[in-house]
C-alpha cells in the first residue's frame, strides 16, 4: 500500500476541534489538556501505548462515554464550532452525526439487512430502505459477499465481514464523522488490509478518526497522526501530532521517535 | 529424522508416554458425581412411578369425567372441575399481573435505575423476598387482597382474584430476578452498537436489549408459572376453600367472585381424607397438575426456541 498517493484532501476545514480537553473517570484523570483540530475528509490515526487514553478520547467525541456513570469531561470539543458537551446538546443526535465502529465487531443478533437498517429506522428514515441498505453495504465493500443472504443472521459472517457489516451499519445513518476504535485488532492481515482500503475510499465522503495499536496501519492508512503517551500521573497527553509522514519519518520528539520505531509501547 | 533432539531434563528421560494405571482420584470423583445424579433421578423416578401407579387407573377408568365432575364426598363421583377452573384463573391472573410488572421492574432496575446504594439495597431485598416462605405471602394476601375485596363488599373477599393476586405477589421476585439476570447477560457491546448509530435509550432497550434477553425472560416466566400453579400454602390463607363449596362451576362472575379452590388444594384435601379411594384420586389430581405444568413449560420452551431463531 506504499504507492497510495498521500495528497492532502482539497477541503481543509476543521470538523472537530478539541480545546484543552481533559477526561476523568471519577477523580482519576485519564486524559490531560488535549487540543487538536481534526480535519474533514482526512483519516486521523490516534496512536500511543496501552492505557494512554486513546479509546477514552475517541469515545468522548461522540459522547459514548456518557454511558460510563463516573466519566466526565472538561475543556471544549467543538463540532463545526458547536460544543458537543454544551447545554441542551442531545447525545443521541451527536451519535447520529458522529458514528462509531468498535474494537470487537458487534453486529446485532439480527439479519444482515436489519443490522444495516436499524440505524435509519430508529432515526425515522423515510426513503427507500432497500436502496439505502444496498448502498451502505456497497460502500462497505460487503454487498457482493452478502447480496444473496440479506435475511441471514449477521452473526454468521466471518470476523472481517462482521466488521465491514458494522461499518455499513455506521454508514447507513449518513454520519459526517466515523470513529473507529481499533477496528482491526481482532482481524487477520487480509481482512485488515480490506478495511484499510475501505477507509481510504470512505475518506471521500466521511471524516475518519481511528485509534490503532498497529503502527504500520497508522503509517499506511492515515493522513494525520496524533501521538499520545502517559505522564507520571497516568494521564494521557498529546506528545506530537501532524501529517503522518512527518510524525513517522521526522518526529520532533524523542518519545515519538522511540514509539514509532518500536522501542517502547 | 536427523535433527538434534532438544535437551530433556533428566527426570523425564526414558519415561514412557503410556499411563501406568488408572488415575484413582479422578475416577472416584467421577463416580461420586454419577452417583449423585443417580440418587436424584431415582428419587424423581420413584415419585413419578408411585403417582402414576395410583393415579393412572382412576384416570383410565373415569376419563374426561374426572376433569368435568365437581368435588364430591363420594370418591366414585368426585372430580376436579372447580379446581381446574381455579388453577386456570390463578394462572391467568399471574400472567397478566406478575409478568408485565416483574419484567418492567427488571428493565427499570437494569437499564434505567442509576447504580446507587439505594438500587443495590432494592436489588438485595428483592432477592431476599424470593426466599420468604410462602405462608408469609398468604398472610399478606389475607390482610391486603382478601381484606380489600371484603371492604369493597364482595362477600367475604375470599375469591380467586384475591388468591391469584396473592400468588402473583409471591412469584413477582422470581420474575424480577430471572428477567434482570437475562437482561444483565445481554452483552454491553450490543447496547454500545445501538447507541453508536444514534438510538435513544428507549430504542436500545426496546429494540435490542429486551429482544436479546427475551429467551432468558421466558425461562423466568416458566419458573414463576410452575411455582404459581403448584402453590398451596398461600391459597389456604388467601381463602381457597377445601371442601366442595367452591363455585367453580358457576358463571364467569360466580367463578371470579365466589369461593374458589385450586388443584394443589384439592390434592392436599384428598390426601387428608381417610378413604383409600381419595388417595388414588389425589394421585390422579397430581397427574393432571403435572401435565398442566409440563404443558405450560413446553409451550414456553417452544416459544423461546422459535423466538431465538427468528429474531
Amino acid at each position: 500500500m506504499a504507492d497510495v498517493p498521500w495528497t492532502v484532501p482539497p477541503t481543509s476545514d476543521i470538523v472537530i476541534r478539541l480545546e484543552d480537553v481533559s477526561l476523568f473517570y471519577g477523580s482519576f484523570r485519564a486524559v490531560r489538556d488535549i487540543s487538536y483540530p481534526f480535519r474533514t475528509h482526512a483519516i486521523t490515526a490516534i496512536i500511543g501505548p496501552s492505557g494512554c487514553g486513546k479509546s477514552t478520547l475517541l469515545r468522548s467525541i461522540n459522547r459514548m462515554n456518557d454511558l460510563v456513570p463516573s466519566a466526565h469531561a472538561t475543556g471544549r470539543m467543538l463540532f463545526h464550532g458547536e460544543d458537543l458537551y454544551g447545554d441542551g446538546v442531545d447525545p443521541v443526535e451527536v451519535r447520529r452525526r458522529i458514528g462509531m465502529v468498535f474494537q470487537k465487531a458487534n453486529p446485532f443478533p439480527k439479519s444482515i439487512f436489519d443490522n444495516v437498517a436499524f440505524g435509519p429506522r430508529v432515526n425515522g428514515f423515510k426513503g427507500n430502505l432497500d436502496d439505502l441498505v444496498e448502498q451502505s453495504l456497497r460502500r462497505a465493500s460487503l454487498w457482493d459477499d452478502v447480496k444473496d443472504k440479506l435475511k441471514q443472521s449477521g452473526m454468521a459472517l466471518s470476523g472481517g465481514q462482521q466488521q465491514r457489516l458494522c461499518i455499513a451499519r455506521a454508514i447507513a445513518t449518513e454520519p459526517e464523522v466515523i470513529l473507529m476504535d481499533e477496528p482491526c485488532s481482532a482481524l487477520d492481515p487480509r481482512s485488515t488490509l480490506l478495511i484499510e482500503e475501505l477507509m481510504l475510499e470512505l475518506r471521500e465522503r466521511y471524516t475518519i478518526i481511528i485509534v490503532t495499536h498497529n503502527m504500520q496501519q497508522a503509517a499506511r492508512a492515515s493522513d494525520e497522526t496524533v501521538f499520545l503517551t502517559m505522564g507520571d500521573d497516568r494521564a494521557g497527553y498529546l506528545v506530537e501530532a501532524g501529517a503522518t509522514t512527518d510524525v513517522f519519518t521526522n518526529p520532533t520528539s524523542k518519545l515519538t521517535e522511540d514509539y514509532v520505531s518500536g522501542r517502547f509501547g | 529424522m536427523t535433527t538434534q533432539a532438544p535437551s530433556v531434563t533428566a527426570g523425564t528421560v526414558g519415561r514412557s508416554l503410556r499411563r501406568t494405571g488408572p488415575h484413582w482420584p479422578s475416577l472416584m470423583f467421577m463416580g461420586l458425581l454419577a452417583l449423585s445424579l443417580l440418587v436424584t433421578l431415582l428419587a424423581l423416578l420413584f415419585l413419578i412411578v408411585d403417582i402414576l401407579d395410583r393415579g393412572l387407573p382412576v384416570l383410565m377408568e373415569r376419563g374426561v369425567d374426572f376433569l368435568t365432575s365437581p368435588l364430591s364426598s363420594d370418591p366414585a363421583e368426585a372430580g376436579v372441575s372447580q379446581a381446574l377452573w381455579g388453577t386456570l384463573w390463578i394462572g391467568i391472573i399471574v400472567a397478566v399481573t406478575a409478568f408485565p410488572l416483574g419484567i418492567a421492574t427488571a428493565v427499570y432496575l437494569e437499564e434505567y435505575a442509576p447504580t446507587s446504594r439505594l438500587t443495590r439495597l432494592i436489588d438485595i431485598n428483592i432477592r431476599n423476598l424470593a426466599g420468604v416462605p410462602s405462608i408469609v405471602y398468604g398472610l399478606l394476601g389475607l390482610a391486603v387482597f382478601v381484606g380489600l375485596f371484603k371492604a369493597l363488599g364482595f362477600g367475604n373477599g375470599r375469591n380467586v382474584i384475591a388468591g391469584g393476586l396473592t400468588v402473583a405477589v409471591l412469584v413477582l421476585p422470581i420474575v424480577i430476578i430471572t428477567a434482570a439476570e437475562a437482561l444483565r447477560a445481554v452483552p454491553l457491546n450490543i447496547r454500545e452498537a445501538g447507541y453508536g448509530v444514534g438510538a435513544s435509550r428507549w430504542q436500545v432497550t426496546w429494540g435490542l436489549v429486551i429482544p436479546a434477553g427475551f429467551p432468558g425472560i421466558l425461562t423466568g416466566i416458566v419458573l414463576a408459572l410452575s411455582r404459581a400453579l403448584g402453590e398451596t400454602a398461600v391459597l389456604i390463607l388467601a381463602g381457597a376453600v377445601l371442601g366442595s363449596f367452591s363455585s367453580g362451576n358457576a358463571d364467569l362472575m360466580g367463578q371470579l367472585l365466589g369461593s374458589y379452590t385450586a388443584l394443589p388444594m384439592v390434592v392436599y384435601r384428598w390426601t387428608t381424607l381417610p378413604q383409600e379411594e381419595f388417595r388414588q384420586l389425589a394421585a390422579a389430581g397430581m397427574i393432571v397438575l403435572l401435565v398442566i405444568t409440563f404443558a405450560a413449560n413446553g409451550l414456553a420452551i417452544y416459544l423461546r426456541d422459535r423466538y431465538a431463531r427468528s429474531w
